[in-house]
Parts: structure tokens; C-alpha cells; sequence
């Protein structure tokens, strides 16, 4: 499979979205919140509280949407900064309660509109990024699909980060990369290849703990090893001592 | 070494003729008046007449902003390689090297402002456009460490085109990295000033830039995530003038301050005072060390 095949996998509209994970893995456990508490709720980001292996948890997703409505409705997966904020708003909460917080990430990007500048997108991914990085309780981040630069990092600052084997995580889109580099944005391909954005690459590099094999159809024998998986590694991540976790998130990023 | 100065080179290629040479010009790009590029120079690269400001190297930035010869660079060797062997991203940083005399983005180091100690990095926008390559990005968190560790304030002029696409994911990863060296200068109570310049935009606002205790931005200055021409893109129309100019930031609440070039030094110096900043003054210097020699 080359790295194109993987940007058309990752971006598939039949690829099962964060609602599809959070459905298959917690069940009727899990119960919506909504909101930033400062302008709106930004239904980019799907979030809330759920149980997980007897524990609690706080769940986070970045939602494209299963059909053309729901795509219009959740703006294709692209955040505006009050979806950040939401995000930031039930980390801080799950802070407070001692509950680890598990993130879908599945986004080609932070939306880049007049709204999304106005309400401050740059400051509310930063601050994400800032406050994740000492949050004091484990966070586990999945890529799903589409990791689309800031706007994807901004829900993946975390102590172990995994990858489905056919998501994507870049820097920028492939079709922005080759319209910059040789100013012909069809050249995404031979971009894909380019920009080491394959679970495969960004394992070598480093950069994810974890490949997640997919099976050829999303059924529910792989959501429920992943369930399994997802609540041992919670379980391992919330024995260790707070203040080793939080050194060992930072060095995770320092070693980049 | 000395920086590249277009508007000094032009200078001295006055002293060789006898007639003016067009070049000693630059017209305005706002007022369109022609301006004398030694008066421009004189005036901190501002325009005389209509108070535009130009975009300033970073060395040159440093030595308008740091007490002379206070300023102690971190880092100068530490370069950029092709780590993920992207296409003529060698012979681009080899084309940066040479255009900038520089070898990265930014400048870090340890100077006084105004007799306060500070830690400072001033990006450089002749670096490919000031871009966030690892290199970036591992100059600016050591500058906090150091910072973090020797208690001293920071401050960051900003200027960058975001990330830098030729280090792939490697590049996306600085901004959490910085992002974690701030946050841990910040829980041991330090001061952090950004100062915003033009164009800061991408992977830099979205991560450093926007971290500051206090934002300040020089005037008229471009800030945004996105850059103007993906917006548009995005959302098929014209954006309005004047849309993600620093004072925009400042009424929509994400700068406190736009501060002219000419009074950035005194405000610095001001904000590191009254966050508990000592100035040295030059003659205790000589004092103490007048007094250590006698004590020996
Ligand atoms: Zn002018």
C-alpha cells in the first residue's frame, strides 16, 4: 500500500468516525457534554463522560460526520476554536476527578475561516497544547483518520499516541505540500510519499507508541480487542506515580 | 557576524558615485512615498511618513532592542538537516544560509534590556520566511530551559510563515515541544513577553507565540493561524481590510498591546521592572568588582 492509499483510506467516507468508537467501545455508558462555557458548542468535537473497564472516563472526538448532513452539521471534523476550548474545558474537568481522558482524532485540519481567526484559533491550539502537556491525569490519543497538523496535535499531546494503520498525521495536506512544491496541487501522491505521514513512518520516527491493524471491514471482533487494549493501557498509564507521568510526557515531545 | 543589510549595502555603494543611484530609495509600500533608505535606517526602519513598518533582521532587531554588547548568544552552530530526506530541502537550507548569513530561523541568547537580564530569541523571517524546523523549535525550548532554570524572564520576537513543511510531522512536533517549555517556565512563575511581529502566522501562533504572560505586537503587523490566501480559499471570498492586523487582535482580545518600534525597548524594560526585574546599573558593576578585588 503506498501513502496515497492511505490518504484515500484515512478519508473514505465510510471509515468509521469518532461517534462509531465511542458507540462500539463504552456503549450507553457514555453521556454527551456540551459547550465551552465561553461562546458555543462546536459539534467538530463530540465529548463527554463514559465508563470504561469499571472506571470513569472522559471521552473526546473530533467528528466528521456519517453522511452528507451530519458532515454539514459537524463542519467536516474542522474545529472552530470554542471546540478546543470544549475539549480543554472536560480535560480540565477530568483533571479534577481523576478520570483519564481517552481522544479520536479524525480531522483534516483546524477550520481556517473569518469566525475560527476572530474567536482566536491560534491561541486556543496553543493553550490545548500547553495545558495537556501538565494535565495531571493520563491521556491516551487515537488517531482514526485524518490528522490534520495543529488542529489535530491540538487533541494529541498525550503519554501514548496510537495510529489505525490506514490514518494519516501531517504536518500539512498533501495537496498544500504540492501546490507549495512544485505548484501542482494533483502531485499529491508523490507528496504523500514525501511527507512520512503513514502509521508506518511516524512509528519509525517515533512519533505514535502504536499501530492498530484494520481489519478489511470495520466489524466488531476489532472493536472489541480494542476495547481490551485501549482499557489496559489506560489501567498501566493510571498506576504510575503523577509526577513521573508528566515527566515522561515531556520528554516524549522534548526528544523531537 | 555582521548581518546582511540591503539598505546598507546600498549605502555604501553611494560613497562610489557621484550621482545618486535610484536604489538609495525604497518607496513605502503603504504611503508610496519615496523615502531615503539612509533616513529609513536612521528611523528603525519606519517609514517617516506614514509610520509603516518594515520588516526588521534579527540581528538588527537585537541590536535595537538589547543594551550594547550585553548580548550573549546560545546555540549559533546548531543547524538544520534533512532528517526526513525531503526533496531540495538541502539546497534550500543551504540558499537560506547563504541569503540570511544566519543558520536557522532563530536567534537565541541572553542579553540586558534596559539593565534587566532576560532571555530573548528573535526570529528571522530571511530563514525560509522564519519557518519552525526542529532546529527552531530545539533553540527556543533550550532557551526556556535555561531560562526556567536560572529564573530569568523570556522574550520572543515572533516571525514565521508556520511550520516547515520539509521535516514533515517533525516540524508539527515542535510546536507541543516549545508548548511544554513554556508551560513549565510559566509554573515556576517567570515572565514570559511575546513581542509579534510581521507576518506571525501558522504553527507559531498556534503554539508559542500565543503563550505569553503579556502579547504585544508591533503596528499593522499580519497575525493569524491561517494565512489570508487559505482563508479565502476556504470560504470563496474577499476578507475585509485591515482583517488579522495586530490591532484587529487587539479589539477581538488576543493582544494587549500593539507598541510602535521606536518605544518597544522602554516597554520592555518597563514590564520587566514591574515583574521583578533589578536593572544593573553600570557603576555597581564596576563597584562590585572593585570590591571583590580588594577583598582578594
Ligand atoms: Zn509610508
Amino acid at each position: 500500500m503506498s501513502a496515497f492509499d492511505s490518504v484515500t483510506a484515512a478519508r473514505a467516507n465510510d471509515r468509521p468516525t469518532a461517534i462509531d468508537y465511542i458507540t462500539r467501545i463504552f456503549g450507553d455508558s457514555f453521556i454527551e457534554l456540551h459547550g465551552d462555557r465561553r461562546y458555543a458548542d462546536d459539534k467538530a468535537v463530540i465529548a463527554g463522560v463514559a465508563e470504561l473497564g469499571g472506571r470513569a472516563v472522559t471521552v473526546i472526538g473530533l467528528e466528521k460526520g456519517r453522511n452528507l448532513k451530519e458532515r454539514m452539521e459537524r463542519n467536516f471534523g474542522s474545529a472552530h476554536p470554542e471546540g478546543y476550548r470544549k475539549a480543554l474545558r472536560l480535560m480540565k474537568q477530568a483533571e479534577k476527578f481523576h478520570r483519564p481522558v481517552i481522544c479520536f482524532v479524525d480531522t483534516s485540519g483546524a477550520y481556517c475561516g473569518i469566525g475560527a481567526e476572530e474567536r482566536g484559533q491560534g491561541q486556543a491550539i496553543a493553550e490545548n497544547l500547553m495545558e495537556m502537556m501538565t494535565l495531571k491525569t493520563p491521556i491516551l490519543s487515537i488517531l482514526i483518520g485524518e490528522g490534520g497538523s495543529g488542529g489535530a496535535l491540538a487533541l494529541a499531546v498525550a503519554d501514548e499516541v496510537w495510529m489505525l494503520e490506514n490514518a494519516i498525521y501531517s504536518v500539512i495536506s498533501p495537496e498544500g505540500c504540492a501546490s507549495i512544491l512544485w505548484k501542482d496541487p494533483t502531485k499529491t501522491a508523490e507528496a504523500s510519499e514525501c511527507l512520512k505521514l503513514t502509521s508506518q513512518d511516524l512509528f519509525k520516527l517515533g512519533v505514535i507508541e502504536r499501530i492498530i491493524r484494520e481489519p478489511k471491514t470495520a466489524d466488531s471482533i476489532m472493536f472489541d480487542s480494542f476495547k481490551t487494549l485501549i482499557s489496559q493501557t489506560i489501567d498501566k498509564l493510571s498506576a504510575a506515580d503523577t509526577e513521573a507521568m508528566l515527566n515522561k510526557r515531556y520528554n516524549r515531545f522534548r526528544k523531537f | 557576524m555582521k548581518p546582511k543589510n540591503e539598505l546598507e549595502n546600498q549605502g555604501e555603494s553611494v560613497e562610489n558615485h557621484p550621482y545618486i543611484p535610484n536604489e538609495l530609495w525604497v518607496k513605502c509600500p503603504v504611503c508610496k512615498n519615496p523615502v531615503l533608505s539612509s533616513d529609513l535606517s536612521e528611523n528603525l526602519k519606519v517609514c517617516p511618513n506614514c509610520s509603516y513598518h518594515f520588516r526588521l533582521g534579527a540581528r538588527q532587531r537585537i541590536e535595537i532592542t538589547v543594551d550594547s554588547g550585553s548580548f550573549e548568544e546560545f546555540d549559533a552552530d546548531m543547524m538544520s538537516t534533512n532528517i526526513i530526506d525531503f526533496p531540495d530541502y538541502t539546497r534550500k537550507l543551504k540558499n537560506a544560509k547563504l541569503n540570511s548569513g544566519e543558520n536557522e530561523s532563530v536567534i537565541t541568547g541572553k542579553a540586558r534590556i534596559g539593565g534587566c537580564e532576560a532571555v530573548i530569541a528573535v526570529m528571522n523571517s530571511q530563514f525560509m520566511m522564519g519557518s519552525m524546523g526542529t532546529v527552531t523549535g530545539e533553540k527556543i525550548t533550550k532557551a526556556f530551559e535555561y531560562a526556567t532554570e536560572y529564573s530569568l524572564p523570556v522574550i520572543v520576537f515572533t516571525v514565521s510563515g508556520g511550520a516547515r513543511m520539509q521535516e514533515g510531522i517533525l516540524s508539527l512536533m515542535q510546536m507541543a515541544k516549545t508548548s511544554g517549555a513554556v508551560k513549565r517556565h510559566s509554573d515556576a512563575g517567570l515572565l514570559y513577553i511575546t513581542v509579534l511581529t510581521d507576518p506571525t502566522t501558522g504553527g507559531v501562533t498556534a503554539s508559542f507565540a500565543m503563550e505569553g504572560d503579556i502579547i504585544l505586537s508591533e503596528p499593522k503587523a499580519l497575525i493569524g493561524f491561517a494565512g489570508p490566501r487559505v482563508i479565502e480559499q476556504t470560504i470563496r471570498q474577499k476578507l475585509p481590510k485591515d482583517f488579522q492586523s495586530a490591532e484587529f487582535l487587539v479589539e477581538k482580545g488576543f493582544v494587549d498591546r500593539v507598541v510602535p518600534r521606536k518605544e518597544m525597548k522602554e516597554m520592555l524594560t518597563r514590564l520587566l521592572i514591574l515583574h521583578g526585574s533589578v536593572p544593573a546599573v553600570q557603576e555597581s558593576d564596576e563597584t562590585d568588582t572593585q570590591k571583590e578585588g580588594d577583598e582578594q
